[in-house]
């Protein structure tokens, strides 16, 4: 059973990368900074993973894994939200060049 | 079933966002995917359990998210590469304490599959952690982005790395916390010794580089938990960091070891140009306005030098008037002109410089023998023509061609060399006046220059 589900982890990882490189081949030279700081708000994902650690232990809130996650989310949640703000910000004054023209 | 749905649908709109990208039109609109995407990720994890501390979850989030949005309205452009790559020591050090959290937590068992997937999620982690952070501190001057070599490093290098393997051997075999927390403080050191003899011409690669680590982290937490949406957007990122990296070492003819190995660029400070018995033509602004102005096309490239004297409004303002005039003006993009990937079209952006004027190397390198003059303006190494001399230490690296325009102008702060410690011979071409002076004093002279005309 766990050899399936890591067989299975290891076709979706490995089919996401093929989408990876297509998908970003095909982003414009011009819009690779905010390609890294959309993929920076992107690889805060990692707060799924960290959501997960914060769980009750024996009945106990506090616990050193629900502390590590926590801070875990902290970290991810500047990333979600300062990456995908700061894309904005940039795609924003690709923008408005089209306007003005 | 319901979870791995709305994990799809998340993924599928987190793959969106990228593709988004592929112009400025739909970039927007990918961006807000991106947004949904990961709001579904989380509302969705959020729904899966049972015993979460809510307290502590909201707490995290809305600390992170107030401090995040802050520094994303605050940040200047020309400090984006220092924000990236702060970012990514966020995602390194998260990914770590993930697994941290997961091996601490004793209601878990790791079985043998999961215990390599958490070595390889937790040590790519610590090295993207403190990785990034010695190339956000050579990046924001916090300490020397000189190159930093010394005797044996790689020898040192591979006893961390052995080091670091063999204490997670040991946690394979049996599970002793205290190797895995070994295995994680040889990473850390690793990250360290790793970038420290790496210099600042190279950064853009390094950079891309530690995007891609970020991306590899997150995937290998997703396989520990078995979760298909980490392991789908860290391998998004992953290979995008990949090709950013590959595209930097390509337009610098670097190979990516040799970036890693380091050294490259370590004597740029110290180089002096000896061959004192080469002349250079100066001119003053008012030459240069009055070359400017009789020509009918101009191509301006910028380099890092105009960031760093914030001259982009006032060279805007300068092409804008050529413009009015019907002279043709372009800028020209060498691919790592700036300090990160796309750096330079950004701070363009930001300067109100409409994006179809800006172009990339390869589109406009064949139309420099049609034109009358081109404006070099803060950068040296990518217009060095001592990239096409063999034994150059530059030799093959893709330059824009601007000593075939039919006059060049270029401005610079002094005759020092650029960041390959190199001399320019085109600042010594016949054709080329220099017009020496800070970047944007030079361009407001010629502003100036321009409306006495």
């Amino acid at each position: 059973m766990e050899e399936i589900l890591t067989i299975q982890n290891l076709t979706i990882f490995i089919l996401a990368i093929f989408v990876g490189f297509h998908v970003v081949w095909n982003v414009t030279p011009a819009l690779h900074t905010p390609l890294m700081s959309v993929t920076n708000a992107i690889s805060g994902i990692v707060i799924v993973g960290a959501i997960l650690q914060v769980v009750e232990i024996d009945g106990k809130i506090f616990s050193l894994s629900s502390l590590l996650g926590a801070v875990a989310i902290f970290l991810a949640s500047i990333n979600i939200f300062g990456g995908f703000m700061v894309t904005q910000r940039m795609l924003d004054m690709f923008k408005k060049k089209k306007n003005n023209k | 079933m319901i979870t791995l749905t709305l994990y799809l649908v998340a993924s599928v709109l987190i793959i969106l966002a990228l593709r988004g990208l592929s112009s400025p039109v739909s970039s927007r609109q990918g961006n807000y995917f991106g947004m949904i995407g990961m709001a579904v990720a989380v509302l969705t994890t959020l729904l899966i359990n049972h015993s979460y501390v809510y307290l502590l979850i909201s707490i995290s989030i809305l600390f992170g998210a107030s401090i995040g949005l802050v520094v994303a309205k605050k940040v200047e452009m020309t400090k984006m590469p220092e924000l990236v790559a702060l970012m990514h020591s966020f995602v390194g050090l998260a990914a770590m304490l993930i697994a941290f959290a997961s091996i601490f937590n004793f209601d878990n068992e790791h079985s043998t599959v999961q215990r390599v997937e958490l070595f390889l999620g937790s040590f790519i982690g610590a090295i993207t952690f403190t990785a990034s952070l010695v190339a956000f501190g050579k990046l924001s001057g916090k300490f020397a982005s000189k190159t930093i070599v010394f005797r044996g490093q790689h020898v040192l290098n591979l006893i961390l790395f052995i080091s670091m393997v063999f204490f997670g051997a040991t946690y394979f075999i049996n599970e002793s916390t205290t190797a895995f927390l070994l295995m994680n403080v040889f990473a850390l050191v690793l990250g360290i010794t790793l970038i420290v003899p790496i210099g600042g011409a190279d950064m853009p690669v390094v950079v891309s580089m530690l995007n891609s680590y970020s991306g590899w982290a997150a995937a290998g937490i997703g396989f520990t938990l078995n979760n298909s949406v980490l392991i789908i957007a860290g391998a998004c990122v992953g290979s995008s960091g990949a090709i950013l990296s590959y595209i930097m070492c390509k337009s610098m003819n670097r190979s990516i070891i040799s970036v890693l190995l380091g050294g490259f660029g370590s004597e740029a400070n110290e180089a002096q140009h000896s061959d004192s018995d080469k002349n250079h033509k100066t001119g003053s602004p008012t030459d240069v306005a009055y070359l400017m102005t009789s020509s009918e096309s101009i191509i301006i490239i910028p380099g890092y030098g105009l960031a760093v004297a914030r001259a982009q409004h006032a060279l805007q303002e300068l092409t804008n008037k050529l413009v009015d005039m019907g002279i043709k003006v372009r800028y020209a993009i060498h691919p790592v002109a700036g300090r990160m990937p796309g750096h330079m079209n950004v701070l363009l952006a930001e300067a109100d410089v409409p994006y179809d004027q800006v172009f990339e190397m390869d589109d406009i390198n064949n139309d420099f023998t049609e034109t009358d003059l081109v404006f070099v303006i803060g950068a040296n190494d990518v217009v060095n023509p001592a990239a096409k001399i063999p034994g150059s230490s530059i030799y093959g690296m893709p330059i824009l061609e601007a000593q075939k325009a039919k006059t060049i102008i270029v401005n610079k702060r002094t005759m020092g060399v650029g960041y390959a410690g190199l001399d320019n011979d085109l600042f010594y071409d016949n054709k080329t006046m220099m017009l020496l002076g800070d970047a944007k004093e030079s361009v407001e002279e010629l502003i100036k220059a321009v409306d006495d005309l």
